[in-house]
């Protein structure tokens, strides 16, 4: 192995500054979380957790400006049933375009690979119209159903489903009397099973994570989603800002969970997605 | 394969029958048409929720659609005329591209410069790449509240610390480049190790016997990185440069998180720190419910994105001029 590839004490010093950099805010808050409110008048500022990490859960959760326990509640049962949605029906129009022929395929792919680079912005407000004319707006179903499938997801496992699933297996399948819907189910999911672990946990964190849409159309303040929580949270005009980071944190926390339980397929999602694009 | 048929048990007689059989036709069917069956419930839902909302947008962005008026009279291109015509419009633009630049620049060199350590033989390599990565997997809106009290004037962290080293204390959000410098500060630190891993994918395909041979060549390390690693990952750089372009210029949750009270959707009180998506959400949502106006600003803002793309391509074609490997 040549010196070039090898990691001199310089580059360890170096990724740790950056391990350092990124950990300490997602660390900070969690300590201010742990303290009481003067935790953020003090010189020097607080870096150990203190203990009152309870009494701010308990205040947090009777906060009724932001409705924290329904904003949790909501964004489980969202971002839940879309992960859910998106794997199946990814799933299962990536093995049609990978592994069935019929007629028009290639155009209707290429249409799922324009969808993905037109902007959110540009449908939010005809989307916003059409959830007043369903009489979705403040209800769940308005950040549900436009989210269930995804040009992402059908790409992504048609890419995976090209060299995953074998055609021979297929075809043998077929030979014994499968239907297509059996072949799917009993042949082609298992062989996505990786592929699709990791679309759901990227699916999962995104659902979580967004902010415009339901911003846009759940107005109601009583029935938030988590991130709407901490918008009414850090927009109080009186800041109890312990309890703010206390907010913060928990909603941080499922997405440090599944990134600390798997993160080796989040990573390994991330950079094969990038070699194929 | 012949097995199988083999072990079949021999069907009726074998002379032909005139219409196949039930069985056969099914199947026929299936595999004719179950293929449109599964790809159905994505055209389906993005036909109602993605495309149709698409051209709406432009079919409104023609009229005066005040969601309190009882009519939406036709006006044409008024919209578009009053908006290139709005300063605060071009404030929100510039807000926008001064945001995007001052944090997308040193995001890409810094990824790049991470991706090369990174390629290294590494103890405890997946370790690191977690560490790089962690930020990304955090809740922007959670991450926004926490960078905006670390930007506090009185009590934030970085003016505790540039106290220090002698720097008088920043009004982060009342001072424009301030402003624009802490926004950037949070999409970089949450997109720098993401971009990181892309390039670090890319350089993994790259063979290791052209930097043996460089280094016979007797080129150093900085000299094989800008002559060997760059222009290879040309393609790989184009692909981040797009990508940010598209995510830096619709901001949105980040600056409107940094912001909060009353004038959070203006992004401070002399709109400071508001982007264009915000500049979209306060004209066609609270307080002003002008859905013509709003409409139009969203296709202003796409039409932005695309122009700054091309821009972006055409840049990086220049700058790789030499350089073999076309993709």
């Amino acid at each position: 192995m040549s010196r070039i590839w090898s990691a001199g004490r310089l580059t360890y010093l170096a990724l740790t500054l950056t391990a350092f950099l990124s950990i300490f805010p997602i660390y900070w808050m969690f300590v201010v979380a742990s303290r009481t409110s003067d935790a953020m008048g003090q010189v020097p500022p607080p870096v150990t957790p203190g203990g009152n990490l309870g009494a701010n859960i308990a205040r947090l959760f009777e906060n009724t400006d932001a409705y924290f326990l329904t904003g949790l509640i909501n964004s489980a049962i969202v971002a839940g049933t879309v992960t859910v949605s998106v794997v199946f029906f990814s799933t299962l129009a990536g093995f049609a375009f990978a592994k069935l022929r019929f007629r028009g395929r290639n155009a209707l792919l290429l249409t799922i690979v324009a969808t993905m680079m037109v902007p959110t912005q540009l449908g939010v407000i005809p989307l916003y119209m059409l959830m007043t004319k369903l009489n979705w707006n403040d209800r769940l179903p308005a950040v549900i159903v436009p989210a269930l499938v995804t040009g992402f997801g059908v790409f992504m496992m048609r890419q995976y489903a090209g060299q995953a699933v074998s055609t021979e297996l297929i075809e043998a399948a077929r030979m014994d009397g499968c239907n297509t819907a059996r072949i799917y189910w009993n042949v082609v999911l298992p062989a996505l099973r990786p592929a699709a672990a990791v679309l759901g946990l990227l699916t999962f964190m995104t659902t979580w994570n967004d902010f415009l849409w339901p911003y846009a159309v759940l107005n109601d303040p009583e029935n938030p989603t988590v991130q709407l929580s901490l918008r009414a949270l850090s927009d109080g005009y009186y800041q109890d800002m312990s309890q703010v980071f206390t907010g913060t944190a928990i909603a941080t926390l499922p997405l440090l969970l599944v990134f600390i339980v798997f993160g080796r397929q989040i990573i390994g999602g991330i950079m094969e997605g990038a070699v194929k694009a | 394969m012949a097995v199988q048929l083999d072990a079949r048990p021999p069907a009726a007689p074998a002379h032909r029958t005139p219409r196949p059989s039930r069985v056969a036709r099914l199947s026929r069917f299936d595999t004719r048409y179950s293929p449109y069956l599964y790809i159905a419930p994505f055209f389906l839902l993005f036909g109602v929720f993605g495309i149709y909302p698409l051209i709406y947008t432009f079919w409104v962005s023609l009229h005066d659609w005040d969601l309190l008026g009882a009519e939406h009279p036709f006006i044409g291109f008024d919209n578009y005329t009053q908006l290139l015509a709005d300063p605060d419009f071009w404030h929100s633009v510039v807000n926008t591209l001064g945001i995007f630049v001052i944090s997308t620049v040193p995001q890409l060199l810094l990824a790049l410069w991470l991706a090369n350590l990174l390629n290294r033989q590494l103890r405890a390599r997946t370790t690191w790449r977690m560490a790089v990565l962690i930020p990304n997997v955090t809740s922007t809106a959670a991450v926004a509240i926490v960078f905006a009290v670390l930007f506090g004037r009185e009590f934030g962290m970085i003016n505790w610390l540039l106290d220090h080293v002698g720097i008088a204390a920043i009004d982060w959000k009342a001072n424009r480049l301030a402003a624009w410098t802490a926004i950037s500060t949070m999409v970089d630190w949450r997109w720098t190790g993401y971009n990181a891993l892309i390039f670090l994918a890319a350089m993994q395909s790259i063979p290791r016997d052209l930097y043996e041979s460089a280094s016979i060549d007797g080129a150093s390390r900085s000299r094989q990185f800008w002559s060997i690693t760059v222009p290879l990952l040309k393609p790989t750089i184009v692909f981040a440069v797009i990508i940010s372009t598209i995510g830096g210029l619709q901001l949105f949750t980040e600056p409107r998180l940094f912001n909060s009270g009353t004038n959070a959707i203006r992004g401070g009180p002399l709109r400071e720190s508001q982007t264009v998506t915000m500049y979209m959400f306060e004209n066609a949502f609270a307080p002003h419910y002008n859905f013509g106006y709003g409409s139009a600003i969203a296709w202003l803002l796409f039409a932005l994105i695309a122009v700054v793309a091309a821009i972006n391509v055409l840049l990086l074609r220049r700058l790789g001029g030499g350089v073999k490997g076309e993709d």
